[in-house]
């Protein structure tokens, strides 16, 4: 393989030992970590290499480069979406006929892609749930000045997030990074969202895998509703009267419970300084998370967060220490009811939720099953219940992969021009 | 269907001091399949933005029809981006992956269904209209996504490199039907490439840009005959035009030994030289000592004719219009495939006075 070269961070060397001198198309079953389904766009196949799993595509060098920068530059502004890994370039075939490039990203753990969730049994509102979260997404991108160009359910990928999602991006092939968007340019994104949107749960439909008989039009109209809503909440500047300067105080409470944090709010009076104007200028996600990190360590997504800290409060409260330094108390949770729940799972349950997603579940279950009883139950005893009822008929949702990009060949990525 | 106006926009970004766009003046017809083309960066793609509605426009303004757009949002100018993000939905027909865009957008369903049967017959898909696309090949599941566009029926589409992503064939197969489509539909359309040949098949018109600015929009054909300027002429034609720095002289040009007349009045204030522009089509090619000297380095057959790629005898014979390397750019000339002269050998070369093209040096301007 004279020509073959990989651009990598940290390339493993069991990268060479797969098949590049085939299309992948045709590469073999026995590598494969899934089979392909549905019309792609681009050729994409899941592979198992050193004990994980990657995704690769296949598509022409001077986009695979792109976009595989693009995917790193997302990661270092902290932006959720999956993590590159590397550029296979100069293919071949052993007759010497050029190959297309491949980009290889790292496959995210515990995420679904949109149709795998519609193929289980779903709760009602699902759809609601992943566009509120894509929502988010959209937002967050839009604030950093990430122009996606192609936002559909498709190109995103889902990750529970105690009984929400979390949303992902997996496809940043149209994307631009710039300095900051126009709003001519959101509005063009969140077209694309609602149409696509639209188009995506129409086709569930037509398949009868959406059990809801909501009009796939009218729930489509929600990313505007939801994405307007953050947006507006995120970045409106408001007038506050001399005398109400507990209301600077109120807005970023009111952002905090968003789960953003704000890093810089511009504030200025009027001539006369009887109005003060106020504007958040920077802002970032994570706030529950960032702060359940710093109390106990735990790396989980913001409503999982939210979650856990809402439990550390109701322990706190409920041994009565609430005067007590605040990362002690939450260190004594972790040891005593965080982690003995999450350790109790059984191996051969781990793949079916993340720790942090199982103790929510198990959260919810003592609510269930304290209301039929009508008296408080023990944590642990609604564990055991959960590990023997619940858990064991999830299905395994460690390492869900799916190819089921249904989009046309023939797509335009803006170009430099 | 409407005409389209830039009317000297101007779009400069954030932190930079030269325009993106500048000063652009376009009008185009309606119905008119206008190209926008020029090397990366030169703000082809900056401008169908901002007709879009997704750049802002700092100067000028943009007209659509008879109404200022400049400031309208995307939604209302009633363009449509073409072939971007195109999905096909796997559970859907064909008529429902076509129409169901209107639906959203409130049309009702009477209407959907006559729009969509008018562009199913217009791509030739009425017979595949309540199939999967499962069942359609690729070259029909790319019309699905055209029928798409066209079924909006918007005042003007627009294109973005459409076809970058795909290999050479398809390449060549979907640049002809969109062409035609358009043709067909007349409706006014924009298309951004980078590709000159793409732009001299599939235009009524092309709008060359460089560093933002207009070097000339013309037909394809007068681009290729009557090319503005030395940019326009290195950039349009493949291969290239060869141009050679040349001595005026009293009655003309002297083209090594070869003395081109040119009317004295036009080459007033050339400077003492002028470039000569030559299409490889248009070289005679002689062996008597009549011309530029120049050695053959390469012969391409071509069966019925033949391109040779020689280097000037005389070293201090200068071609330019090479880019970053022009020292290595060849002297290109198309001769008669039975009368194709051997590698190693010297030929001279002069161009044929009818397809003569002169440039300023200094300001690169067409000159007569």
């Amino acid at each position: 393989m004279a020509g073959l070269s990989i651009t990598a961070a940290h390339p493993d060397p069991a990268l060479l030992d797969l098949p590049w001198r085939l299309p992948l198309e045709e590469w073999p079953e026995e590598i494969l970590a899934a089979l392909p389904r549905g019309i792609s766009r681009h050729v994409v196949r899941f592979v198992r290499l050193s004990g994980r799993v990657v995704a690769i595509k296949e598509i022409k060098d001077d986009i695979a480069r792109r976009e595989y920068e693009l995917l790193r530059n997302l990661g270092r502004l902290d932006l959720p979406s999956v993590a590159p890994y590397a550029v296979i370039s100069g293919r071949e075939t052993r007759s010497g006929e050029p190959l297309d490039a491949c980009l290889i990203t790292h496959h995210l753990q515990f995420s679904l892609p949109y149709r795998a969730l519609y193929s289980q049994n779903l709760r009602r509102g699902t759809a609601i749930r992943l566009i509120d979260a894509l929502a988010v997404l959209l937002v967050r991108l839009h604030l950093a000045g990430f122009w996606w160009g192609d936002v559909s359910l498709s190109n995103t990928l889902f990750r529970r997030d105690a009984g929400a999602f979390s949303a992902y991006l997996v496809d940043a092939e149209t994307g631009e990074l710039r300095e900051r968007l126009s709003p001519g340019q959101r509005d063009h994104d969140l077209d694309i969202a609602r149409v696509n949107i639209a188009g995506e749960l129409m086709d569930l439909e037509a398949g009868g895998l959406l059990q809801e008989d909501r009009d796939p039009v009218v729930v489509s109209e929600r990313i505007l509703i939801r994405y307007h809503e953050l947006w507006d909440a995120l970045t409106g500047g408001e007038l506050i009267e001399e005398g109400e300067r507990w209301r600077v105080d109120e807005r970023i409470r009111a952002l905090n419970e968003l789960g953003f944090d704000v890093g810089e709010l511009a504030m200025s009076t009027d001539i006369d300084g009887t109005r003060i104007h106020i504007q958040p200028k920077v802002v970032d996600a994570g706030h529950h998370s960032r702060r359940l990190l710093r109390l106990t360590g735990l790396d989980v997504r913001e409503n999982q967060a939210r979650r856990l800290l809402n439990d550390l409060d109701a322990y706190t409260a409920a041994v009565g220490r609430q005067g007590d330094d605040e990362e002690l108390v939450a260190h004594d949770w972790l040891a005593r009811i965080y982690e003995p729940v999450t350790r109790r799972v059984p191996k051969e349950l781990t793949q079916k939720l993340e720790p942090a997603e199982i103790f929510h579940e198990v959260l919810e279950h003592r609510w269930y099953l304290a209301e039929r009883a009508r008296h408080d139950i023990p944590i642990f005893d609604a564990l055991e219940d959960y590990l023997s009822t619940v858990l064991p008929s999830r299905p395994d949702e460690a390492t869900v992969v799916g190819v089921d990009t249904t989009h046309m060949p023939v797509l335009a990525p803006p170009s430099a021009g | 269907m409407a005409t389209v106006k830039f009317d000297n926009a101007t779009r400069i970004y954030p932190g930079n001091d030269t325009p993106s766009v500048d000063a652009l003046n376009i009008d185009i017809a309606d119905g008119e399949f206008l190209v926008l083309v020029g090397p990366s960066g030169c703000g082809k793609s900056t401008s169908l933005r901002m007709l879009a509605g997704l750049e802002e426009v700092n100067g000028g303004k943009i007209w659509i029809g008879d109404r200022d757009v400049t400031d309208l949002s995307p939604k209302d100018r009633d363009v449509a981006m073409v072939f971007q993000n195109y999905a096909l939905y796997p559970h859907m027909t064909v008529a429902d992956n076509m129409g169901f865009a209107l639906k959203i957008a409130g049309v009702d369903k009477g209407e959907i269904r006559k729009r969509v049967e008018e562009a199913a017959k217009i791509l030739d898909l009425t017979q595949y209209l309540e199939r999967k696309p499962k069942a359609l090949s690729g070259g029909q599941r790319q019309r699905v996504a055209m029928g798409r566009a066209i079924v909006r029926s918007p005042q003007v589409f627009l294109m973005d490199e459409p076809l970058s992503n795909l290999d050479a064939k398809l390449r060549v197969q979907t640049r002809t039907q969109i062409a035609s489509l358009q043709r067909r539909l007349g409706v006014t359309t924009v298309y951004v490439t980078h590709d000159q040949v793409e732009a001299m098949t599939m235009g009524d018109r092309i709008a060359l840009l460089k560093d933002g600015i207009l070097q000339q929009c013309a037909t394809p054909r007068e681009m290729y005959d009557r090319p503005n300027n030395l940019f326009v002429a290195g950039f349009i034609g493949s291969p290239a035009m060869n141009l050679v720095s040349v001595p005026v002289t009293a009655d003309g040009v002297k083209f090594g030994s070869h003395q081109l007349e040119i009317p004295r009045s036009d080459l007033a204030g050339a400077g003492s030289h002028v470039i000569v522009g030559v299409r490889p089509e248009d070289v005679e090619v002689t062996s008597n000592a009549d011309g530029l000297a120049l050695t053959i380095d390469v012969v391409e057959e071509l069966g019925a004719d033949a391109y040779v790629y020689g280097t000037p005898a005389d070293p201090a014979i200068q071609l330019e219009g090479g880019g970053d390397d022009a020292l290595a750019k060849p002297f290109i000339a198309r001769v008669d495939g039975r009368r194709v002269p051997r590698k190693g050998e010297t030929v001279h070369v002069y161009p044929k006075s009818a397809h003569l093209h002169v440039f300023n040096k200094e300001s690169g301007h067409r000159i007569g």
